[in-house]
């Protein structure tokens, strides 16, 4: 371990966990944007439920280099490329937790919020949704801790974000790079995760602490 | 030329299939790595699961546990252990057995802990030992799970045994790493689309499997993760 490296290369690794960070965050948030009606969907109609995990399971099991090189041609070696690939990942993680969150809230909630008067729409976005927000935030979580680390499989592709340390790393025997690749994943998949906790927390409010 | 046209032509063509390093010889290499690491994670993690799940502790150890294994880049673990012991069978079974136990356990740990209390008390009732509540009413009630699990787990490590061409090892990485290497698209996008295959074989082994071993009783209760 050379701790020294450290300092003399502290804005290069601030730029490569700044990737690494954006690179697990946006896919996760927009699958939720996308997964939020596709689950509302299957959750009201169960018929489309089967098929649409089958796709999803289906896509889950594409290994993330492999969907990267897939989107070489029409997106090149780009963080574009990253993105997309982890997106459908993260739809993949979230979507069975909203319909889990939705098909979980109590019988007697959905009925009291019917018999005060709401319609629809209103007792899925004021009731409905609100009791399933700890289990879609169980998805998000694991969708935004795998997608930090997941990211790192775009270095093969030339897309820069920690994972540069690895294969710089290796390249160089210089094992102190990737110990300081691994630590500020992990640490940063840490962080994250216990930024969702809080948020959940703020979000739910009734719940047992 | 999109993807598919570049895999194919790669993979029909035939002196892919022949010789040193072809396609067949690659596949059985790739299929070692994983069933090896899958075989350590499931024997590591199922009895794990199924006795934690079974004394009803633990729950918050096994979630925290699985989420913080999940956080370990595969492919940052590889090249460490690479850098640091060489070029040892450790290098590249100790990521995979990483990538694979949480999953199992976690499900184990979910369907064993989540099984009816009026069932557990109706296997003591009958006057079964613990082992025999365990083995005969429990893990077959858990089934459907403990599969969902090694599903999982079996995906992840088929998908990910590809990076251990990395450090110069076989199985289908090779081609896409050597592919990468030289800018030769072909092999890079006929090797990926192999591993989609081999995944999705997987995907549907497991499902034929759930169908065998999940009791009859249980069957259409199966859920995902």
């Amino acid at each position: 371990m050379d701790w020294s490296w450290i300092p003399s290369n502290s804005g290069q690794i601030l730029q490569l966990t700044g990737e690494n960070a954006y690179l697990g965050i946006v896919p996760a948030l927009i699958g939720l944007v996308i997964a939020l009606p596709l689950g509302i969907a299957a959750a009201r109609w169960n018929w489309f439920y089967p098929p649409t995990l089958t796709v999803l399971n289906i896509i889950y099991a594409i290994p993330s280099l492999a969907l990267f090189i897939a989107l070489i041609p029409a997106f090149g070696l780009t963080d574009t490329n990253v993105v997309i690939a982890l997106t459908l990942y993260s739809l993949c993680v979230i979507t069975p937790n909203v319909v889990a969150g939705l098909r979980a809230v109590p019988a007697a909630a959905r009925q009291a919020a019917t018999a005060m008067g709401y319609g629809p729409a209103r007792r899925l976005l004021t009731v409905e949704l609100p009791l399933a927000v700890p289990v879609i935030i169980a998805g998000l979580r694991v969708a935004v801790v795998s997608g930090i680390s997941l990211a790192s499989i775009g270095q093969l592709i030339g897309v820069s974000q920690l994972g540069y340390l690895f294969i710089d790393g290796l390249q160089r025997s210089f094992p102190t790079e990737v110990y300081v690749g691994l630590v500020l994943i992990i640490a940063l998949a840490i962080v994250c995760d216990l930024l969702l906790v809080g948020v959940r927390r703020i979000l739910t409010p009734w719940e047992a602490r | 030329m999109s993807f598919f046209s570049w895999a194919w032509g790669w993979i029909s063509n035939g002196a892919n299939w022949r010789g040193p390093g072809d396609i067949p010889q690659q596949i059985l290499a790739h299929l070692e790595y994983s069933g090896l690491a899958l075989l350590i994670a499931v024997v590591v993690a199922v009895p794990l699961g199924v006795a934690l799940g079974h004394s009803g502790r633990g729950s918050a150890v096994v979630t925290n546990l699985a989420n913080a294994a999940r956080a370990i880049p595969t492919l940052g673990l590889l090249i460490l252990l690479t850098v640091l012991a060489g070029f040892s069978p450790l290098a590249w079974l100790l990521p995979l057995v990483v990538l694979g136990i949480p999953p199992v356990l976690v499900n184990a740990y979910e369907g064993v802990a989540g099984v009816d209390p009026d069932v557990k008390d109706a296997a003591r009732g009958a006057g079964m030992t613990t082992r025999q509540q365990i083995l005969r009413v429990e893990v077959p009630c858990a089934m459907p799970l403990i599969l969902t699990g090694l599903r999982t787990s079996a995906v992840f490590v088929v998908a990910t045994a590809t990076i251990a061409a990395y450090v110069g090892l076989g199985g289908l990485g090779r081609f896409i790493v050597d592919g990468l290497a030289s800018s030769q698209y072909g092999p890079v996008a006929g090797g990926a689309l192999l591993v989609v295959g081999l995944a999705i074989a997987v995907l549907i082994l497991f499902s034929v499997l759930s169908r065998v071993l999940v009791p009859a009783g249980l069957r259409g209760s199966e859920r995902s993760e």
